[in-house]
Parts: C-alpha cells; sequence; structure tokens
C-alpha cells in the first residue's frame, strides 16, 4: 500500500479508535466514582474495590475461572499443537478435509449452539456439570484458534533446517524438539494465553454446562449485571481490562520480539 | 595458517585426477538406473551416473531438470521410485538422512536462527555425542579454517551473507564427510564474492581430500569449480565430461547449445574420406570439417562452432577455407570481447566474437560492414544428434 | 572463458516445492505421528462431531418431566424392540412447531435482518479504518494493529456492558444530551434496535478491520504506481484495483461477523427489548425458561441449517488463506 494518509484516513482512524476506546475508557474511570449513581461524579474513590474484597461470591467466581482457564489453556494448547502438526505436516490422510473443517468450525459457530450440543453430549454420557464439564468445553472451543495461531508459524517454517538437522545426524524426534519445537515455542506461548483469554472470556457455553459449585466470573457478572448497571461491577472489569491489557500486550512483544528474530535466508540485497 | 587462502601446489589440483578412466576402479558414489516421479511430472528417467572418491563434481541443468531431486536423493530426502543409490558398494536404501556419512550445505544454509555460530557448527558433532573437548577443538579448527573466529557467539541474523555461506559450510564440513552436497551454494552471494568463493571451495576440497558434489544452474561456475560436469536435461543424462570436453566436444546439439553459444548449421554430408569431410548447409554454405568415424554420405548432421572460433575480416579470406560472407547486423560491445551478428548471403544468421586486444574507442567493424567469417577446418565439431 | 554465461535464474526447486501437501519421502507415518493426527481428530470428534448428531436426535424427541427431560431414550439393552421402539417414537413434532408457531420464524427473521444489517455498517465503517491502517507509515502498523486488537479481547461481557453504563435512561449519552441542549426530552436507547446495532458493531468491529487490513497490508504498493503510470486516477484505481483485491478479506471479515451474530445471545440479551427476540435468545428461553430440551434442539438444529452454506465458505477461504501462508 502507499504510504500517506489523507485528512479522511486519520478521521477514520481517530474516530474508529475513539468508538474502540471510550466506552472501555468511560467504564473504568466509573469504577474509581465515589457515588453509586453513574450519572453522578461523587470524586474519586476506590470504595468498590475495597467492597469487592467482601464480595465472597464473586472471589469464588474467579478463582473458578481462573483454574478453568489454566486447565483449559493447557490442554488446548497441547491438542492445538497437534492438529497445527497434523494439517501442516501429515501430508494427506484420510479425511484431512473433515479435520479442518471440524478445527475452524468451533471458531465461528454460534456460541449456543455449541453450548448445547455439549451439555446434550455431558449429560448423554453422564459427565457431571461443573469444573470438569466447562473445562472440556472451553478446551474444545479453543484448541481451534491455538491450531490456527500455531499452523500459520508452521506453514512460514523453512523446512530445510530440519533437512539440515537430519543432515547432520539427528533422528526425526530429537529434531523435532532441538530445532522445530524452539522455534515454533513463540507461536504455541501466544496460543497458550490466547487460550486462556478466551476461557476466562466464556459466558454461554459455560451457562450451558456449568453446575452447582462452578460458576465461573462472567456468568456472576451476567447474573449481576441483568439486574442493572451496578458500580462493583465496573471494578470488576477494570480489573479484568487491566490483566487482558497486560497479558495481550505481552504476546504481541513476545510475538514482534520472535519474528525479528529468524533472519531471512538470504539477505543479501 | 590461512592454508586456504594460497594456492596448495602440492595436492594435484586437476589434471591427473581421472579415475572414470580406469574401468576397474570402484565410485564412491553409484546411482543406478534411478527414476523418480512426483505426481504429475518425471523428475529423474533412469539416471545412472559414477562419482569418483576426490572429484569436484557438478551437476548442470535448467529449472526443473531433476539436478536437485539427484542431490537430495543422496542425502536421503528423497527415495528413488526404482533404482538404486550406492555409496561406496553400500546400497543407501532405508538409510535415514541422519545416518548417512554424507552432509549437505543448504541453497538456504538453513542456519539454525535459535543458536550461536559455534552452536550451528557444533550441532552436527553434538549428534554424534563426541566429548565436549573435542566438540570444542574441531569446531575452532574449522571456525580457523573458515576464516570464521571472533564471531562464534553471534546468531546468524547477525552474519553478512558472506559470513553465513561460511557458517553453512563449516557446519557440513566439521563432520568430515564422505561426501559434501552443495545445492546451488554461491547463488546468494553478489558475483565478486562469488568468483573468490568458487576458488576457495577447490582448494578446501583439495586440502581436506574429500569428494564435492555441487548443483548449479550456473555453466561459469560449474566450469571453475568441477573436474567433471554431468549436463542434465528433463530427468536425463545429456553428458558426463570434463568442463573443455563439454564445451570443446559437446555429444549433441542440445549440450552445444545449452552451454555457451553455438553457430548450428544443418547439412548433408558430401564426401567422407580420411582426410575430411565435406558438408554442404541447407543454407548453401558448404563446409570442409575434420573426418568423423561413422558417417556415410547423405547423412544429415550439425556443425557446431563456437562463435570465438569464426574469424571476421574485411577482406576475403583465401579460397581453400570456411567461409560465408555477409553484412554485420548487430554488434555488442562487452569490453573484454564484442560479440558480432552477421546475416549471411544466404540469409543465414551467424555469430562471431573477437576479443579486443587493441585499446581502441572506434571498433573496426560496425553495422553495415560487408564482412567476411572464416574458420578451420578443425575448429567445428560434428553433431549427429 | 567468455561464451558460458549464466542461461537459467532459478533453481529446479519445483520438482518438490510445490508438493508441500505431500509427505516428505523420509517421513515414514510412525505410530508417533499416527497419534498426532489421532488424538486431535478423536478429541474433535468425541466433543465436536458426537453432541450435533445428539442435537439433532434429542430435536426428534419429546418432551417429558424427568432427567434427561427428553423421550425415548435409545435403549441397545432392550435389543431390536429397543431399537424399534426408538425409531417409533422418533417425532418431528418439533420442528411443526418451529413453522407453525410465528414466534420462532420471527426470531429466525430477525436474527438474520440484524447481522445482514449489521455486518453491511460494519463494512461502511471497517473499510476505510482497514484502510487507513493500511496506508499508514510502517512504524505505526504494529501499534495500530495492536490497538485494535486490544479491545478484541478485552472481555465481551464487559464491552456490551459498558454500553449498557452509557445508553442506560440515566445514562452519560442522554446526560449529554441534555447538557447540551441537543434534546429536550432524553430519549430511550437501551432495550430498543439501535442499542443492539450498537453493541453488535461495536463488538464485532475488529473481526471486521483486521482480515481486510491482511489483504490490503499485503497488497504491492507497485500496484498502484503501474495503475497511475498506465493513466489511472487515484479515485478510479482504488475502485479497479484497491477493492477487487481487498475482496477476499471484506468475504472473510463479513462471514466473521455475519455467521456469530446469527447466534448472538448477549448483546440482544442485554442491549435489546423484550419484544421480539433474537434466535440465540429463543434457544436460551427454551432451554433454562421452560426446559424443554427437544425444542432447543430442534431450534439450535434449523440454525444450523441457515448457517451450513456462510460456514462452509468460511473454512474454504480459511483454508486457502492458510494454505497459501497468509
Amino acid at each position: 500500500m502507499r504510504r500517506g494518509l489523507s485528512s479522511f484516513n486519520v478521521a477514520s482512524l481517530a474516530l474508529g479508535l475513539a468508538f474502540l476506546y471510550l466506552p472501555i475508557l468511560i467504564l473504568v474511570i466509573y469504577s474509581f466514582n465515589a457515588s453509586r449513581l453513574v450519572t453522578v461524579w461523587g470524586g474519586w474513590s476506590t470504595r468498590w474495590y475495597v467492597s469487592l474484597l467482601d464480595n465472597q461470591a464473586m472471589l469464588e467466581a474467579a478463582w473458578v475461572s481462573l483454574r478453568v482457564a489454566f486447565v483449559t489453556a493447557c490442554a488446548a494448547t497441547v491438542l492445538g499443537t497437534l492438529a497445527a502438526l497434523a494439517l501442516v505436516r501429515a501430508g494427506r490422510f484420510r479425511g484431512r478435509l473433515l479435520f479442518g473443517g471440524l478445527i475452524y468450525a468451533p471458531l465461528v459457530m454460534p456460541e449456543v449452539i455449541t453450548g448445547l450440543a455439549l451439555l446434550l453430549l455431558f449429560v448423554a454420557v453422564e459427565i457431571e456439570r461443573g469444573f470438569w464439564a466447562v473445562t472440556i468445553a472451553h478446551t474444545t472451543l479453543t484448541m481451534g484458534f491455538v491450531a490456527v495461531i500455531v499452523q500459520a508459524r508452521l506453514i512460514g517454517f523453512d523446512r530445510s533446517l530440519e533437512e539440515a538437522a537430519m543432515d547432520l545426524g539427528c533422528p526425526p524426534l530429537r529434531t523435532f524438539m532441538t530445532v522445530t519445537l524452539p522455534l515454533i515455542a513463540p507461536a504455541i506461548a501466544a496460543g497458550w494465553v490466547l487460550a486462556f483469554m478466551l476461557s476466562l472470556d466464556d459466558l454461554v457455553i459455560a451457562s450451558f454446562v456449568t453446575g452447582p459449585g462452578a460458576t465461573t466470573l462472567p456468568i456472576r457478572i451476567y447474573s449481576e449485571v441483568r439486574l442493572g448497571v451496578r458500580p462493583e461491577i465496573n471494578a470488576v472489569c477494570t480489573i479484568i481490562v487491566a490483566v487482558v491489557a497486560i497479558g495481550i500486550v505481552t504476546v504481541s512483544l513476545m510475538t514482534k520480539f520472535s519474528n525479528a528474530k529468524p533472519a531471512p535466508a538470504r539477505a543479501e540485497p | 595458517m590461512n592454508g586456504i587462502n594460497q594456492p596448495d601446489h602440492s595436492a594435484a589440483t586437476r589434471g591427473p585426477l581421472a579415475p572414470w578412466r580406469d574401468r576397474a576402479a570402484r565410485p564412491l558414489i553409484r546411482f543406478d538406473a534411478v527414476s523418480k516421479r512426483f505426481s504429475n511430472m518425471t523428475a529423474l528417467d533412469a539416471v545412472s551416473l559414477d562419482i569418483h572418491a576426490g572429484e569436484f563434481f557438478a551437476l548442470l541443468g535448467p529449472s526443473g531438470c531433476g539436478k536437485t531431486t539427484l542431490l537430495r536423493m543422496l542425502a536421503g530426502f528423497e527415495t528413488p521410485d526404482a533404482g538404486r543409490v550406492i555409496l561406496d558398494g553400500e546400497d543407501l536404501a532405508g538409510v535415514p538422512p541422519h545416518r548417512r556419512p554424507i552432509n549437505m550445505m543448504f541453497q538456504s544454509y538453513a542456519l539454525f536462527p535459535h543458536l550461536t555460530v559455534a552452536g550451528n557448527v557444533a550441532f552436527g558433532l553434538k549428534q554424534d555425542g563426541l566429548p565436549k573437548a573435542e566438540i570444542g577443538a574441531r569446531v575452532a579448527e574449522m571456525m580457523t579454517l573458515l576464516q570464521l573466529e571472533g564471531l562464534d557467539a553471534r546468531k546468524p541474523h547477525q552474519l553478512s551473507g558472506g559470513q553465513r555461506q561460511r557458517v553453512a559450510l563449516a557446519r557440513a564440513l566439521v563432520k568430515r564427510p564422505r561426501v559434501l552436497l552443495l545445492d546451488e551454494p554461491l547463488a546468494a552471494l553478489d558475483k565478486k564474492l562469488r568468483g573468490e568463493t568458487q576458488f576457495e571451495l577447490m582448494r578446501l576440497k583439495d586440502r581436506l581430500g574429500l569428494t564435492f558434489l555441487i548443483v548449479t544452474h550456473d555453466q561459469e561456475e560449474a566450469m571453475t569449480v568441477a573436474n567433471r560436469i554431468g549436463v542434465m536435461n528433463a530427468g536425463r543424462i545429456m553428458q558426463v565430461a570434463t568442463p573443455p570436453e563439454i564445451y570443446e566436444q559437446p555429444n549433441s546439439r542440445w549440450v552445444a547449445d545449452f552451454i555457451g553459444e553455438v553457430n548450428l548449421i544443418e547439412g548433408r554430408v558430401v564426401e567422407s574420406t580420411a582426410s575430411g569431410m565435406t558438408v554442404a548447409g541447407a543454407s548453401r554454405i558448404v563446409a570442409r570439417v575434420s573426418p568423423m568415424q561413422g558417417v556415410k554420405p547423405d547423412d544429415t548432421v550439425w556443425i557446431a562452432i563456437r562463435p570465438e572460433k569464426v574469424g571476421i575480416a574485411h577482406e576475403p579470406p583465401p579460397l581453400d577455407t570456411n567461409q560465408v560472407a555477409g553484412v554485420v547486423w548487430e554488434v555488442g560491445y562487452l569490453g573484454d570481447v564484442s560479440v558480432y551478428k552477421i546475416k549471411s548471403d544466404t540469409g543465414a544468421v551467424m555469430r562471431a566474437t573477437a576479443a579486443n586486444v587493441a585499446r581502441l574507442i572506434e571498433r573496426p567493424v560496425n553495422v553495415g560492414d560487408r564482412v567476411w567469417l572464416s574458420w578451420t577446418s578443425d575448429a567445428g565439431v560434428v553433431l549427429t544428434r | 572463458m567468455t561464451a558460458p554465461r549464466p542461461s537459467a535464474t532459478h533453481d529446479d526447486r519445483l520438482s518438490y516445492e510445490g508438493l508441500s501437501c505431500e509427505r516428505r519421502a523420509y517421513e515414514r507415518r510412525s505410530w508417533g505421528q499416527r497419534l498426532v493426527i489421532l488424538i486431535p481428530y478423536l478429541w474433535l470428534g468425541v466433543f465436536f462431531v458426537v453432541p450435533f448428531l445428539i442435537v439433532f436426535k434429542i430435536s426428534l424427541s419429546q418432551l417429558a418431566t424427568a432427567l434427561p427431560p427428553y423421550l425415548p431414550i435409545l435403549d441397545l439393552s432392550g435389543g431390536i424392540d429397543g431399537v424399534s421402539q426408538f425409531f417409533a417414537g422418533l417425532s418431528f413434532d418439533n420442528y411443526a412447531r418451529l413453522v407453525g408457531d410465528t414466534l420462532y420464524l420471527s426470531s429466525y427473521g430477525r436474527s438474520v435482518f440484524i447481522a445482514l444489517t449489521s455486518t453491511a455498517i460494519l463494512l461502511v465503517i471497517g473499510f476505510p479504518i482497514a484502510y487507513a491502517m493500511a496506508r499508514a507509515p510502517r512504524r505505526w502498523q504494529g501499534v495500530l494493529f495492536m490497538l485494535v486488537v486490544l479491545p478484541f479481547w478485552t472481555s465481551f461481557l464487559i464491552r456490551v456492558y459498558a454500553w449498557m453504563t452509557i445508553l442506560q435512561h440515566d445514562g452519560l449519552l442522554n446526560h449529554l444530551l441534555l447538557t447540551f441542549g441537543i434534546v429536550a426530552a432524553p430519549p430511550v436507547w437501551l432495550a430498543t434496535d439501535s442499542a443492539v446495532f450498537i453493541g453488535v458493531v461495536y463488538a464485532y468491529l475488529p473481526f471486521m478491520v483486521l482480515p481486510i487490513y491482511a489483504t490490503l497490508e499485503r497488497m504491492d504498493e507497485s500496484l498502484l504506481e503501474a495503475a497511475a503510470d498506465l493513466g489511472c486516477p487515484r479515485w478510479k484505481s482504488f475502485w479497479l484495483v484497491t477493492v477487487p483485491l481487498a475482496l477476499p478479506g471484506v468475504a472473510a471479515g463479513a462471514l466473521l461477523c455475519f455467521i456469530p451474530i446469527v447466534g448472538e445471545f448477549v448483546i440482544p440479551d442485554l442491549l435489546g427489548g423484550s419484544g421480539t427476540m433474537m434466535i440465540g435468545q429463543t434457544l436460551w428461553m427454551e432451554f433454562f425458561g421452560n426446559r424443554d430440551w427437544p425444542a432447543a434442539s430442534a431450534v439450535a438444529v434449523v440454525l444450523l441449517g441457515i448457517l451450513i452454506g456462510p460456514l462452509v465458505i468460511y473454512q474454504h477461504l480459511q483454508a486457502r488463506r492458510l494454505e497459501r501462508g497468509g
């Protein structure tokens, strides 16, 4: 693309970014509002954050969500990486087309459908609704995202690196461990964080498959939000926004760092 | 110290080595009727080729001729559909790449971006489980040999193109392979560096006493470095010979045309005796050439004459030499030589090149001049296919 | 030597690089490699394919006041009788109800209408943003990309909730409108269609911008220079060169928005009115409210039927993009 911005371009960027960020910014600001009423600015205060500490239900939900997200991220990373390897490296195998479809499908499938379908499965095979049901559901949902990220990295991978390792006497499995894995590690790490975030974020699927004692943070927030805007929720949301922002920035820096690393094979112009 | 920079006069460089002439000698590498098909194209069509220990052998050919496939087959990255690949009498079928005593220098260099230069060079030795001290010593020795001292801790992306090329070479050579495979090793270097590196490769080979097999599409490179060249086209070996033989005695029109420039005159044998042969060209050129076995009168043949063996003059040559009269149609001035295209009176277009020996700004032969081309009876080679 | 000059410029890698899908010769499929395929395949089979088969089966069942609340249940211990009883118990009543009851039909209609309209709005808003991003100087592009991605990963629920704060009756928007005297009486925002559109556009904007940006960013600058060189004015080369080349990105973005919006639940539930529901809400209500699992399943099956076309096209685009190494 040609470089250089017209005033129209600058305006669309500015308005677009304002549209994206203003609502969140307002939310963050109002979480520090001393007044209970949204329209009234009662001065700066951290009282809603303090009162959160007493909100046992909210804290428990957050703890459940974190545990689910952690297990989900680990499982989805393993499964997603395997799926990416199967798609890029296994060549043609029976059912490859279906396999590819299955991996991308959860990315866009409306959540109500996935949630309902998984719940019916859990009921049919008598898996108890609760922590593990939510974790399995989230793993199924997020492994596709991991697969897509790792797959992109594998496709851009110079296979002569692996051939060079084998040529120098490295057996295939060790080649994978010493050459392939270190080089796709940033993508795998990014996939892990992504799966973690998505799991932390999901409301609909978790609502279907959760059970007593496994109320996740979004379910908790949702049940309170349905009753209207509440300052404590603003505080919870601000904390989540902060955590997510830090996580995403870390990942971006990581990928940027790793992308800058492998020098083009023939840089001599 | 930097032994490779001084010409190594003690070792036999190119001349005397000719084990392929000895029928009893066992080749180091033998491709025995090797064929390979990819889904919709034939990459190799029953290729047989012997390469002897100590050779610097070049596989030369246009894109897609199968030369890289042949190289990768020796490294173990491709398996033949039919035929055998034999190394020192042992069939390599079923031997995976990591167990072959052969190392390769990749066209992209394939340096591990997450390892340092020293880590890259040591990689292969570590796979062999050598003691640390020996690995260190051999890596240091190889780094010195290839003038990579002081770069140990660098990562590949911090190196220049020439340095990367040396690291790739060091990494493959440090394992002391039976055969070093070079896949377009100099393609990424600029022209000047490429020329220097070609001679360095030759010195390295002689110094280490290894066998090199290089794949290249660059004729000059193949002619410079190799003691023998295998010219390939469309999955077949067209000719295997030394560089002078390939250039001066091509065995077919295809090879004559692929290597360098050539004038090809199609003609009919009029007379063939022990002293010489007369060929009448389709374009009414009559030429006397050296005698040739197995060619009878009325056979169709082609005379291949290299442009630099064609003389160009404003005056007609003596009547008993081969000659064509014509008008200069185009002139290309290349500095060391000039290339002339002449439209002969019979309609054929011929090329002649002449070295620019004298320092003249105005060239003696110019477009539109009436000139005579001439060549001796042994300047052309007669081709029957 | 002067005569031989390089003639061929390419290597003969063609012979194997065009076949990246085919296994390399040295990779004989070992048990380890089989497992690499088998493990994720089995997982997706058990937790993605089988559930849909169950949904389909239950959509053909009757409501029962047991747990699970549907009949018949396939009872293989009953032998042939059990199976035939199972088939005899199948009914299309749920589907008949979907067609007969205007509640469902209008839900589907509304969902598709909202999805189509908001996808169009998203395209109109998203394309200029993506275009401006792609034209920005190279060193800004990473930052701009991050800025667009960042809210996308900030909890969906929170972003929708943020608009509740703004749009509610005594919310920030009305407060501003009244303060500046733009309106005399505060208009109703929350629980209207406008709120749903605002929420959808807000939540899905990154999904539209990023694929378009990705295609525009890859576009070769010299194409526009070539167009200009050939006498094409800039506004014209935008339509003749830029837009056609951006089409794959536009298609991907549109599908990436349209498909999930049709099944959207959170946005209409929190921002929309209680009048007509979108199909996601209907499904939710059947399941959680009425505990009518067979009806919810039938709703899901029909929804899937509506989306199968767009889904297949999207997968096709996605696969092609990845195979090309985008």
